[in-house]
């Protein structure tokens, strides 16, 4: 991850800044994209090798304000895209970002297995609880009881609790915060950017008009609690016994339990083979059983065999 | 062609002494059993023995959806001449089961032959001078595998009654037997063999098949023919034509395609995913695409409808795509195994908004691994989807064809990562659209988004009016120009005549075959086939206009107004009322009668 000999300049965030945000002015994504470029700034991956993609939806529009390669994809299926690009060009560093609609009901089966695929890329989850795009309606994260143009009298079912979902998907780097913590949602992209394999960042990103306040409870400044996960520090002191163990599955099951606004930081964190080691593993055993042969050469022989 | 060229045993054993050799130019041999019996291992035996002996041939099977058992069919059509179809009628009829004789007796032609199984088959027909031959083929199979090995080996057993009824070439079966168990081991191929040397070497006691039919030696050209099935075919196509990436998901009859790539194209340092659904599966292959490798999807045709909104987005975004469709009997789940031609609308107009995009057809087997080269050029060419609509019969069916000359259609899988300068448009209104893979260097410092918004030739968003007229035109315009280059399709038979019959995809066959029969009786019939289904080719219209009718002949519904899914679109087109419709959807391939039924029905 470190920059490029050749790098021709420092990447700023004048070189990485594109259009202008459509965002309505308050929208919690300006922080995110701000955090966005900021990790971009320190991590200095060459230009060319940063790729955006996302679905539809506000916070899916993120590729239009990153001057990277970028795809504005179709609504739910950006993971899948990436996933695509992901596995077929190693050289990549690969972004995915949406909302909750886009991630966790139209997209939610792809969700379920990128994440279980362990597919090398970073997913950051700009949840603001509601469709804003839409102009509210009941999103699969809205609490029950919130009123929307679909639920007039309060939404109905369960939410999502998207911390659950992703740990026991099999997400090998699951991570909460805050759009109203820079510093805390810049360490952890950083971390999810150099982790190797799926790593997802779930952002409360508040929708300043049609779902404002909703992570109120979750910013001090606003008379809430923005509590952090104690991972463990290994130090064989006894208080260490009492951290979070990010490798544990069922501590970070435990820890997505909490009542909102819960707690923050990195639940889950593991190193698993990624689907894109696993694969061309394959490939080069493939590779090595033909003896490298050309495209021409593997041809003529199938023909052979036909004949 | 079996119902012209093939004469009646009968007839021939009347004209000469007993120990005559009927010569036949070609045979049309049913096997009808369960699926478990390996018939389907005859049937390909026969295919590959046909290749090799530079004959023509051409089956057709029908396999039950279930996963295990139930009644199964192989047809094999041998022949010295051109194979055009699997037949009509068989010539021989081999049955294994009670079932299958009450069910495919009225396959055989009128003094056809009837070998059954007589262990399990009570013969009961006894018209239409069908020849019965009784053999107790489960309980002599049994015998000669040494009582051990219950039902099996049946199949090698009548491959071997058949080698010798036809005097096929013994070493060649043999040879073929041996490479095909052979990495089963010792014990496989020796009760193989056994099966095999039994059905070839039993006594068989009916004065009807005393003499032998011997087909007639191939008058085949090339030696270097290959034997294979459709899918086989297609998915070479696409790896010759440079399609190292894919994605897809298990559907019936698309799935041997996946399972052929994912196993194949890591040798060649690519890769192939299944997906968890047909919406991952396109979105994944348009991420490969996007990265700078052109990539396949593919399905059948509830598969297809999944696609839908990601094809329109490819159309939209100007990214290449390879879609194979491999059309099964509609609609919803339908008739998964069955063959039909339901899907040319969906292909061409199936998704949201205005969607041009090319759509090409394979005639034959043959056919499905040029076809899939030629969508692989056209979709790098115009930077768009290309759909490829084959269907189940040719996904099954074994043909043997000339072995492609790679010289000519094999491309080279590249990745274009040359910087782009500050000129860079990634959609300009008067050029072709060739994307910058991520990863391309922009020496102008902007970084492009490929998108599905309407864009302007930058790719912003843009919401003008002006723009979206001009950018659906150069949509348009771009496959439009595709026509440009077509070749208009060669007319079989007279340039003008009476009828002109018009077909697409596998009816090619017996489209064909109809037309010779046609002829032969002295019938002013021609007719012509369209691989190349949107755009069509420039000049038909100048072809429509020297023949009294345009019959279009597709296996799909006739629909509201009474016309298949080609003859509307051929009507809407031209505007010519003499463009009419044969149709069918009975799910099975077309017969040469009903084509000539179907015409005599208009023409009169």
């Amino acid at each position: 991850m470190a920059a490029a000999a050749d790098a021709p300049k420092k990447l700023t965030k004048k070189e990485l800044s594109a259009d202008h945000p459509t965002w309505c002015p308050g929208c919690g994504d300006f922080a995110v994209l701000a955090s966005f470029f900021k990790v971009l700034e320190k991590l200095q991956i060459p230009h060319e090798q940063i790729c955006t993609i996302a679905g539809i939806g506000c916070s899916s529009r993120f590729p239009y304000f990153v001057n990277g390669h970028g795809v504005h994809f179709i609504h739910g299926r950006a993971l899948p895209l990436a996933t695509g690009v992901s596995l077929s060009r190693p050289d990549l560093h690969v972004f995915a970002f949406g909302g909750d609609g886009d991630g966790y009901s139209i997209g939610g089966n792809h969700l379920d297995h990128a994440a279980r695929k362990n597919v090398n890329l970073t997913y950051v989850v700009m949840d603001n609880f509601v469709y804003g795009l839409t102009k509210k309606q009941t999103s699969p994260t809205s609490p029950q009881g919130f009123k929307s143009k679909t639920d007039p009298t309060g939404a109905i079912d369960r939410p999502i609790n998207p911390m659950k979902k992703l740990v026991s998907n099999g997400a090998t780097f699951v991570a909460r915060t805050h759009a109203t913590q820079v510093k805390h949602m810049m360490e952890v992209f950083e971390r999810a950017i150099l982790h190797p394999g799926f790593s997802v960042v779930e952002v409360l990103s508040e929708c300043v008009i049609f779902y404002p306040g909703a992570f109120d409870a979750g910013n001090p400044r606003k008379g809430g609690e923005f509590d952090l996960i104690d991972e463990k520090k290994w130090d064989d002191t006894p208080e260490d016994e009492a951290r979070h163990d990010v490798t544990d599955d069922d501590a970070a099951f435990a820890l997505a339990s909490l009542d909102f606004p819960g707690k923050f930081g990195v639940f889950y964190e593991v190193d698993h083979p990624t689907k894109n080691q696993l694969e061309q593993r394959w490939i080069d055993a493939s590779r090595e059983k033909v003896k490298n042969a050309s495209a021409r050469e593997l041809l003529s022989e199938r023909f052979a065999m036909m004949k | 062609m079996s119902a012209t060229a093939s004469p009646a045993p009968k007839e021939q054993s009347s004209s000469g002494s007993s120990t005559d050799s009927t010569d036949l130019q070609n045979a049309v041999i049913r096997f009808a059993g369960n699926s478990q019996d390996g018939i389907q291992t005859i049937g390909a035996f026969l295919a590959k023995l046909a290749g090799r002996s530079a004959r023509e041939v051409m089956t057709y099977m029908t396999i039950p959806s279930t996963i295990s058992g139930g009644p199964s069919i192989f047809q094999v059509n041998l022949g010295s001449g051109e194979v055009l179809s699997p037949g009509d009628e068989a010539d021989f009829l081999v049955a294994f089961y009670q079932h299958s004789y009450d069910n495919h007796i009225n396959a055989l032609r009128d003094g056809g032959v009837c070998i059954y199984d007589s262990d399990n088959v009570e013969a009961t027909v006894n018209e239409r001078d069908i020849q019965h031959v009784a053999i107790p083929i489960t309980s002599t199979t049994v015998e000669a595998l040494g009582g051990s090995t219950r039902e099996r080996g049946k199949n090698l057993f009548v491959l071997g009654l058949v080698t010798q009824l036809f005097k096929l070439d013994h070493d060649k079966v043999v040879a073929l037997i041996e490479r095909q168990f052979g990495r089963k081991g010792e014990d496989v191929i020796r009760n193989a063999r056994l099966a095999f040397d039994a059905g070839y070497a039993y006594q068989i006691g009916s004065d009807i098949v005393k003499q032998s039919y011997a087909l007639r030696a191939g008058a085949s050209l090339d030696k270097d023919r290959i034997t294979t099935d459709g899918n086989t075919a297609l998915m070479y196509g696409l790896i010759a034509g440079g399609i190292r990436y894919g994605a897809g998901y298990p559907i019936t009859p698309w799935s041997s395609i996946m399972e052929g790539l994912r196993t194949e194209l890591p040798k060649y340092g690519g890769l192939f995913v299944q997906a968890e659904d047909e919406l991952g599966a396109v979105a994944m292959a348009l991420g490969f695409s996007y990265a700078g490798h052109l990539a396949v999807t593919g399905s059948s045709g509830p598969g297809l409808s999944l696609k839908m909104e990601a094809l329109s987005y490819a159309v939209m975004a100007e990214l290449p795509l390879v879609v194979i469709n491999v059309q099964r009997g509609g609609p919803s789940t339908g008739l998964p195994t069955s063959v039909e031609q339901s899907d040319l609308m969906q292909a061409i107009y199936g998704s949201h908004g205005d969607t041009p995009r090319i759509v090409l057809a394979p005639k034959n087997v043959e056919d499905c691994f040029y076809t899939a080269v030629e969508a692989c050029q056209l979709a790098r060419k115009y930077s768009c989807p290309v759909l490829v609509l084959t269907d189940q019969a040719l996904a099954t069916r074994i043909e043997a064809f000339r072995e492609p000359n790679l010289d000519e259609c094999l491309i080279e899988a590249t990745l274009d990562q040359e910087p782009r300068d500050e000129n860079f448009k990634p959609y300009p209104v008067d050029g072709d659209t060739r994307h910058a893979p991520p990863g391309t260097k922009m020496l102008g410092g902007t970084y492009p988004v490929v998108t599905g918004l309407e864009h302007d030739e930058w790719g912003h968003p843009s919401a003008s009016p002006e723009m979206h007229a001009r950018m659906n035109a150069k949509r348009r315009e771009k496959i439009k120009a595709v026509a440009e280059e077509l070749q208009l399709p060669d007319i079989f038979g007279d340039e003008s005549g009476e009828v002109l019959l018009v077909g697409w995809g596998s009816t090619w066959g017996p489209i064909r075959e109809a037309t010779i029969r046609a002829r032969e009786k002295g019938q002013s019939l021609s007719s012509l086939h369209l691989r190349h289904l949107n755009p069509l080719p420039n000049g038909l219209e100048d072809i429509f206009a020297n023949f009294q009718h345009v019959i279009v002949v597709e296996m799909n519904d006739e629909g509201l107004y009474g016309y298949g899914q080609l003859a509307t679109l051929l009507r809407a087109r031209y505007c010519d009322p003499k463009i009419r419709s044969v149709c069918k959807t009975d799910g099975l391939a077309y017969k040469i009668r009903e084509i000539l039924d179907g015409v005599a029905e208009i023409v009169s």
